[in-house]
């Protein structure tokens, strides 16, 4: 046959490979916008060291580790960081084998297995929890004629347990008086996949439910009623379809769908969900850790009855060594950290986290520097 | 496009003499030849060429044979540590939570009898509609739009899962959902159009995915079933016109006759596809604790969308265990839907 | 014996020496009107898809930026960027996929033609292939997952993706090939073997030459039907917004993995890509159909 056709055949698919191959471009600065100076300059920034960070963990801070990375290459020219959101799980495993230069975690290391492999992963020093993205769960609804809707810790695990069945149930009037409740249904919409958010939310209800939440936590959803969704866009896009649905999901998904967001009373009268009350949260957290080792006591944020402060957040670690790197990475590493615990936080009430308040700022950094 | 084969089959081994009658009819110079001339293997001085290739030949056809062995041996290897871990019956509960590794508690009854359930619903829609296209196609179109048509329904198979799944929910189950509610009222007192286990108003019903599903497979059973109504014996077509029938009437009385078994195994195959489908699933149904009661209103999962839904989190090998168990399930599940497919096929090419 | 159908079906209108009666006539146009019926059935979802992709993903395409760019560093709310690193592994994944393909499936294809016959192991191969037909994505994939991942120890990646389209690629292209070689007159190989051609050489110079459109057409198509598969790459590739060639090493996006993850993302960026991804992965489909008719056509040999 004409072995010319097939040469040409080959050679014009080995041209048009060569062609895609010659013009890709991972440089999307000029779309990117330069990062905001909001809360920026009084930190001075030592740049340098290992040029290409490695970290990996939880898909929970992903968008919050891209906002880290743009700011960072924005500050330090020829620092890159790649995040892998594997999930904490694999985040903590490939920390403690050395593949990562830190991990990112929802949860704290587990004592002793993890912490101790943590310990000689970092050459016998300990390994430091530092909280750096918060993102703040939002109990979204539709409910016509309904705004502003206040929920407490009991009655929000009664109405995902199905101890609650109807939007005028007298629990919930008892805490909206003035609301027109209608007589519907609640349409509870849970997350179908495994999911970080769904486990927070759970160990809130566990915490603050006063009881009435006997499910248990896990990053499946426990409650037994309502139907699941995958992923936080599925399920706010559920919920918003439906009038009388309500769920739990990120705030920024709530927000997009154009879900209403309930306040939540801790105690001290209705909390609505803001950057201030989720601060004021943050705050007063209680730190389990040793010192620099920022372990953060999460029955503090849940339970918490400080008037305005938000008790619904997400938590996330970046799990580092606290000595054991070597001089490269280690400069990279304090680098990176400390331009996401400053110019990094001004991206992140867009992505849908919650900037950390200056206090609680000012410990990281402590901690950060002191970093070896 | 590529699956027409399966009905043709029986031609390279089934029953040989008599497919071989059929074929011989339509390319009278075209029969395969007896595969390996005796002369060549008789012959002491085999050429290292054709030794080598030979070799490569069938070291190929091993390589596929070694290959489904391996497939659910693998699977089984996986599975087995994470069955004896199971605290639950694996075919008889409800349950599926493998958050934690130390308490795995799996059972794939629910997602058995929605995966069959919904690909039932779904094969019942579409084998109509594919019969009725492919007698279109093959019988009624004028020849100069058949092909372009043929084309285009090939394209729809070719259109990714994916696309269907986004379609189907943010398109389709809108517009599903008056219709679905109004089923359930006028003729809820039908256990399959009862109430189910999750609100109509969300879209994400069997109902819904069902009629996604047999979207998805109306082009592969079209396909099939395209070919082999193709070839039906002119001889047959012209005797029944002979005899004055219908255009109607040809068809009924050679044309499905003859591909029937054809037909039945092109559904089988589009059976089989359905049960597999990942993605589009994943995307439309929805998920629920509550167990599934045999209602098209229901929500569930399917083996297939179970899996997905878990993909991102396989860490602890014992949690995936439980997935690639499922799997094996499914995979067990199309095997048979695929050997009975072919098993119509060949007991039909011998009655001939 | 397409040509035999047209020819009798004109032939089809009633005798004039005998009417045809009313219940039939009935049944007859029942029967038309409802293959019609059928077809029509069948074209509003598929012209309805179709029209939804386009309608939502055309604003992205068109941009310049949405070819050359990847979406590296940008935020998901952030618009900009492009799809070229999705492209990208969606091609790798599919050339890596078809290089190892279609070598066996058309050495099996060879085999049950040539050398198979009606031998057991030929019988098993042909039903093991239709098996392997109907292997759901997903088992491949989880097939692989449990073969490469966890029992030999490799990170999940790129090319792991590929050996999983693999599973799925090869039992289309051992059918084509079959089919093909059936229907290459037995006049050629035995001139060649009168001439004293060895086996081998006679199929490889001429049996597969003569098939050879058509084997293309079907690897064509076969190629297009994996990249579109995405249950793979859910369970064996992680998603990198970065351009990544490496198939080996890291995550690596592809234009299903880039759906399912924009799928997520509730911003009008994300909804752009989503769609600007569908339609892209549509049109290379759809370009590769178009390859494959092109291909058999140029390729397809010269009858008389």
């Amino acid at each position: 046959m004409k072995i010319q056709r097939h040469g040409a055949v080959l050679g014009l698919v080995a041209a048009s490979s060569l062609l895609l191959g010659a013009c890709g471009s991972d440089n999307n600065t000029g779309a990117g916008g330069s990062t905001s100076s909001a809360t920026a300059a009084s930190v001075p920034v030592d740049c340098g060291g290992k040029a290409k960070l490695n970290a990996e963990g939880s898909s929970a801070q992903k968008n919050a580790v891209d906002a880290f990375i743009q700011a960072y290459k924005a500050k330090c020219s020829n620092g890159d960081l790649a995040y892998n959101p594997t999930g904490s799980g694999a985040g903590v495993k490939q920390f403690n084998a050395g593949q990562v230069d830190f991990g990112g975690s929802d949860s704290a290391l587990k004592a002793p297995a993890e912490v101790e492999a943590a310990a000689k992963r970092c050459q016998s020093n300990p390994a430091w929890h530092l909280p750096l993205v918060f993102g703040p769960v939002a109990i979204g609804y539709k409910l016509s004629g309904v705004d502003g809707l206040v929920l407490n810790g009991e009655v929000a695990a009664k109405i995902f347990n199905g101890g609650i069945k109807k939007w005028n149930d007298p629990a919930i009037k008892a805490l909206n008086s003035s609301a027109n409740l209608p007589d519907k249904d609640i349409a509870v919409v849970y997350r179908s996949d495994e999911s970080g958010t769904t486990d927070n939310f759970q160990k809130y209800l566990k915490t603050a439910s006063k009881g009435a939440w006997t499910q248990g936590d896990g990053k499946q959803f426990k409650g037994g009623v309502g139907e699941g969704k995958e992923k936080s866009a599925g399920v706010a896009q559920a919920a918003s379809t439906v009038d009388g649905a309500v769920t739990y999901v990120e705030l920024s998904f709530a927000q997009d769908n154009k879900l209403s967001i309930a306040k939540i009373d801790t105690g001290s009268g209705p909390v609505e969900l803001t950057n201030e009350t989720v601060g004021k949260s943050i705050d007063g957290a209680k730190i389990k850790g040793q010192g620099n080792d920022l372990v953060l006591d999460l029955d503090s944020i849940y339970g918490t009855t400080t008037a305005g402060a938000y008790p619904l957040l997400l938590a996330t670690y970046e799990i580092v060594c606290s000595k054991g790197y070597d001089a490269d990475t280690a400069k990279a590493v304090k680098a990176f950290l400390t331009v996401a615990a400053t110019d990094g936080q001004a991206q992140l009430a867009d992505a849908g986290y919650a900037p950390l308040p200056k206090a609680f700022q000012d410990k990281l950094l402590t901690a950060i520097k002191a970093i070896a | 496009m590529t699956d027409p084969v399966v009905a043709k089959r029986p031609a390279g081994s089934g029953n040989p003499g008599a497919a071989r009658g059929v074929r011989a009819a339509q390319h009278p110079s075209e029969a395969p030849i007896p595969p390996t001339p005796e002369a060549v293997e008789k012959t002491p001085h085999v050429r290292p060429g054709d030794r080598i290739f030979r070799g490569l030949a069938t070291g190929s056809g091993v390589f596929i044979v070694v290959l489904i062995g391996a497939i659910g041996l693998f699977l089984l290897l996986q599975a087995i540590p994470s069955l004896g871990l199971d605290q639950v019956n694996f075919l008889l509960s409800h349950e599926w939570n493998t958050t934690d590794p130390n308490n795995l508690r799996f059972g794939i009854l629910d997602l058995l009898q929605v995966t069959v359930f919904s690909s039932a619903f779904a094969l019942l829609i579409a084998m109509p509609i594919s019969l009725g296209i492919a007698l279109f196609l093959t019988q009624y179109a004028p020849r100069r739009l058949a092909r372009p048509f043929a084309y285009i329904v090939d394209l729809l198979a070719a259109v990714p899962s994916i696309v269907y799944g986004l379609w189907g929910i943010f398109v389709l189950a809108p517009l599903l959902v008056p219709f679905q509610s109004w089923l359930n009222s006028a003729l809820g007192f039908i256990p399959i159009f009862g109430t189910g286990n999750v609100k109509i108003e969300f879209g994400g019903t069997i109902f819904t995915a069902g009629i996604v599903l047999a979207v998805m497979i109306l082009p592969i059973i079209t396909a099939v079933s395209r070919e082999v109504f193709e070839r039906t014996p002119t001889m047959h077509v012209e005797g029944a016109i002979a005899l004055g029938a219908t255009k109607w009437e040809v068809i009924r009385t050679t044309v499905l006759p003859f591909g029937k078994a054809g037909y039945v195994s092109a559904s089988m195959l589009g059976l089989g596809r359905a049960l597999g489908e990942t993605i589009a699933l994943t995307i439309i149904l929805n998920y629920t604790n509550t167990a599934f009661g045999w209602s098209l209103f229901d929500g569930g999962s399917t083996f297939a969308s179970r899996i997905a839904l878990a993909a991102a989190e396989f860490n602890d090998p014992r949690s995936a265990g439980a997935y690639i168990a499922a799997g094996l399930v499914l995979f067990v599940l199309t095997f048979v839907v695929n050997a009975a497919a072919r098993s119509i096929v060949a007991g039909h090419k011998e009655y001939e | 014996m397409s040509t035999g159908l047209a020819d009798p079906s004109r032939l089809a209108t009633p005798p004039t020496f005998q009417s045809v009666s009313t219940g039939r006539k009935i049944k007859n146009g029942l029967a038309t009107v409802l293959v019609w019926l059928a077809f029509a059935v069948a074209v509003v979802p598929l012209v309805w898809v179709l029209y939804t992709v386009v309608a939502r993903g055309f604003p992205s395409i068109v941009d310049a930026d949405w070819w050359q760019k990847s979406l590296s560093g940008l935020l998901g709310r952030q618009q900009g960027g492009g799809a070229y690193h999705a492209i990208v592994g969606t091609l790798l994944q599919g050339l890596v996929c078809g290089v190892i393909s279609v070598p066996i499936g058309i050495f099996v294809g060879i085999y049950l033609v040539e050398y198979g016959g009606r031998s057991k192991l030929a019988r098993t191969t042909t039903f093991m292939v239709d098996i392997l037909t109907g292997v759901p994505s997903i088992v491949a994939a989880l097939f692989i997952y449990a073969l490469w991942v966890t029992t030999l120890g490799f990170s999940r990646s790129g090319f792991a993706v590929a050996l999983a389209l693999v599973l799925l690629m090869i039992p289309v292209i051992i059918r084509t090939t079959e089919e093909m070689l059936k229907i290459v007159p037995d006049e050629l190989r035995e001139a060649s073997y009168a001439l004293g051609i060895p086996k081998w050489k006679t199929i490889m110079k001429i049996v597969i030459p003569t098939a050879l459109s058509g084997i293309l057409t079907g690897i064509m198509l076969a190629l297009a039907r994996v990249m579109g598969e995405t249950a793979p790459v859910l369970v064996l590739v992680g998603y990198a917004a970065y351009i990544n060639f490496n198939l080996f090493d890291g995550p690596m996006a592809s234009l299903p993995l880039l759906m399912n993850v924009e799928r997520n993302n509730p911003t009008q960026a994300g909804y752009d890509r989503l769609w600007g991804a569908a339609i892209t992965l549509v049109l290379i489909i759809t370009l590769f159909n178009l390859l494959a008719t092109v291909v058999s056509r140029w390729l397809a040999p010269k009858t008389k």
